[in-house]
Order: C-alpha cells, then sequence, then structure tokens
C-alpha cells in the first residue's frame, strides 16, 4: 500500500515519489489529489481514511505526492501550477486512472479529462489569502511590520515563504489567478453535503469518522450507479 | 437549553441586515469549526472569554483562518490594518469588530 512512482520535473528529469495505494487491479480506479500546503496536513489521515474505506467498497485509488509536497524531496520553489497539472496528468496515466477525486485546491490542477469530484474545491486566490494573513499576523507578533500588499508584491517578484512553504515566483503569479475551471464531468462536493466543519478549519490537525464514510459513501454509490 | 432570557431579536424577519443575534451565532460557529469544539461549549463564550493569546490552539495560521472563515460567512473584507491585539483578544473584542464591519460593509 506504501510505494513510490516516476514524477515529471519541470526540467525533463524525474523524481522519486510516495505512493500512497489501494491496487487490487479493480475496475475503477481512483486518483487522489491532496489539499495543498498547510491544509495538506490537516486532512492528510482524512484522506486516506476515505481511501480505506473505498477500498472496502471495492474501488482501486491511488495518492501520490506531488513534487515538492509532503515527502517529496524535490524543491517546492522549483515547482508551477503547469508543473503540478503535468505530474498530475503523468499520475493519472502511470495508475490507468478511471476517475479522479481532487481535494480543495487540489481541483486546480485535476486533470481534465478524468470524470469524477471535487471536495470542496478552493480557489488559488483564497488559499493564498489566508497563507499572507498568517504571516503578517505572526509578523506583527514579533513586532514587525509586514503588509499584505508588500508580501504580494515580493512574492510576485523573488517568490515567499508562506507558513514555511517556499512558494516560486511563477507559482505565487499563477495561485493568484487559479480559479476552478467548470466541469461537465467533475462533481462538485460541498461541505454541507458531507456534514459538519471542514477538517481544513481546524487550528490543529484532526481526523472524523463520519465525515470520511460521508465523502466514501457519495463516491461509492455513484460508482456503483453507472456500473 | 440557554437559561438567558429568550430573545426577540431574530435575522429572519428583519430586512436590515444581519441582527446581533445572528452574527453572534455565527462567529460561535466559525470559532467552534476552528477550535474544534462543541457548539455548546462556544455557546458559553462571553464578551470576556480570551482568545489569541489565551487558547495554545489559536495560533497565527488558524487566526488566519478564522479570519478568513468570517469573511466569507459574514460576507465582510477584513484588511491588514483591522487585525490588532485589542481585536483578537477575547470574543468580546471579535464580536464588535464584526457587527462594525457590517454596518461599514
Amino acid at each position: 500500500m506504501i510505494g513510490n512512482w516516476q514524477a515529471p520535473l519541470a526540467d525533463g528529469s524525474k523524481s522519486e515519489e510516495l505512493l500512497v495505494s489501494f491496487d487490487e487491479d479493480r475496475r475503477t480506479r481512483l486518483l487522489v489529489l491532496p489539499a495543498w500546503f498547510d491544509e495538506a496536513n490537516k486532512l492528510r489521515r482524512f484522506t486516506v481514511e476515505v481511501m480505506r474505506r473505498l477500498d472496502g467498497a471495492g474501488l482501486d485509488s491511488f495518492l501520490p505526492d506531488i513534487p515538492g509536497c509532503n515527502e517529496s524531496l524535490a524543491p517546492l520553489d522549483d515547482q508551477t501550477m503547469e508543473s503540478w497539472r503535468e505530474a498530475a496528468d503523468a499520475a493519472a496515466k502511470t495508475f490507468a486512472a478511471t476517475h479522479v477525486l481532487s481535494i480543495r485546491a487540489g481541483a486546480l490542477i485535476a486533470p481534465q479529462e478524468l470524470s469524477g469530484w471535487r471536495y470542496a474545491p478552493q480557489s488559488g486566490r483564497k488559499q493564498l489569502r489566508s497563507m499572507i494573513r498568517a504571516r503578517t499576523i505572526a509578523a506583527r507578533e514579533q513586532g514587525l511590520q509586514e503588509t499584505s500588499e508588500e508580501l504580494s508584491q515580493q512574492g510576485r517578484r523573488d517568490g515567499l515563504t508562506l507558513g514555511g512553504w517556499d512558494i516560486g515566483p511563477s507559482m505565487f503569479q499563477q495561485l493568484e489567478r487559479a480559479e476552478t475551471e467548470p466541469s461537465d464531468t467533475q462533481v462538485e462536493i460541498a461541505q454541507s453535503t458531507v456534514g459538519g466543519p471542514g477538517l481544513w478549519l481546524r487550528a490543529e490537525p484532526d481526523e472524523n469518522p463520519e465525515q470520511a464514510d460521508a465523502l466514501a459513501a457519495i463516491v461509492a454509490l455513484a460508482m456503483s450507479d453507472r456500473t | 437549553m440557554s437559561i438567558t432570557p429568550a430573545s426577540n431579536e431574530d435575522d429572519d424577519h428583519s430586512g436590515i441586515g444581519m441582527s446581533r443575534v445572528r452574527i453572534d451565532r455565527e462567529l460561535k460557529s466559525v470559532i467552534s469549526d476552528v477550535l474544534g469544539i462543541d457548539p455548546e461549549q462556544a455557546a458559553e463564550f462571553t464578551p470576556e472569554t480570551g482568545l489569541f493569546g489565551h487558547l495554545p490552539e489559536l495560533d497565527s495560521m488558524a487566526v488566519a483562518g478564522l479570519l478568513t472563515e468570517m469573511e466569507d460567512r459574514l460576507d465582510i473584507v477584513i484588511d491588514d490594518d483591522d487585525v490588532d491585539g485589542e481585536m483578537l483578544e477575547t470574543y468580546g473584542g471579535l464580536l464588535s469588530f464584526a457587527e462594525a464591519k457590517i454596518i461599514e460593509g
């Protein structure tokens, strides 16, 4: 269930990345694209718990590390939205994915040609806004003055470290504009459908079996309707 | 189950924007979501209840998430200059801030 995969990098080379999978060569093979940055940590356990339930429901699923994320050794500040999209496309091909489940900002890089689901999709702009705000608050606590506007300019020009994540200038500029594209084939699953507060809001990483049950049930039921 | 006197003030019939009762309810809901505490526990917050600096979970990242969620649910925009120690120190401070923002908006 823990393995690795070869992710493409922007310079044409490959990077060996971690893969969590439930692969029994079943008909449905779901690519899972996790949430980003701080939200990735808060939703990690939840994401794997959803996969565990999907496995029980007879679905294969694949959660690849994208270069620069989670256990990856590739520098995050070299990554761009394009390089992440390429990595997601490559992952879909490598695992012969039939569907995709993206979590939060993961929706921004979900391969368009796969049908599937977007759980509580998040725009790049909002993701960035929250991270920049965290930095200005932390700076103020230390008696430093940093404004969102100055930090944004710096981010566009040189890149910016936000909450410990080194975001390169290209990624920064792309995040400011990144919105989830409307999709006929990737269905949005709102948090209100799953029930309860989103775990990404929590100050500390947490889990919630009921929410994992609900999200897995939505996906598993939709698949059983199609077969 | 509240022992406080029932309030007649409710937002459902009001045409003048969000009532204080509703702002209070939404704000407590955001805080309980961020801190992962029961809504009943958040319902017991008083204006004097300490927030930033009193609750160890509420670090700068969590506060940023809290403010962003407040923007979404209360339909307000919070600027850098709005964020100061006073506003975040107690529940009452945060509630007054939210009310002022909604009136201003």
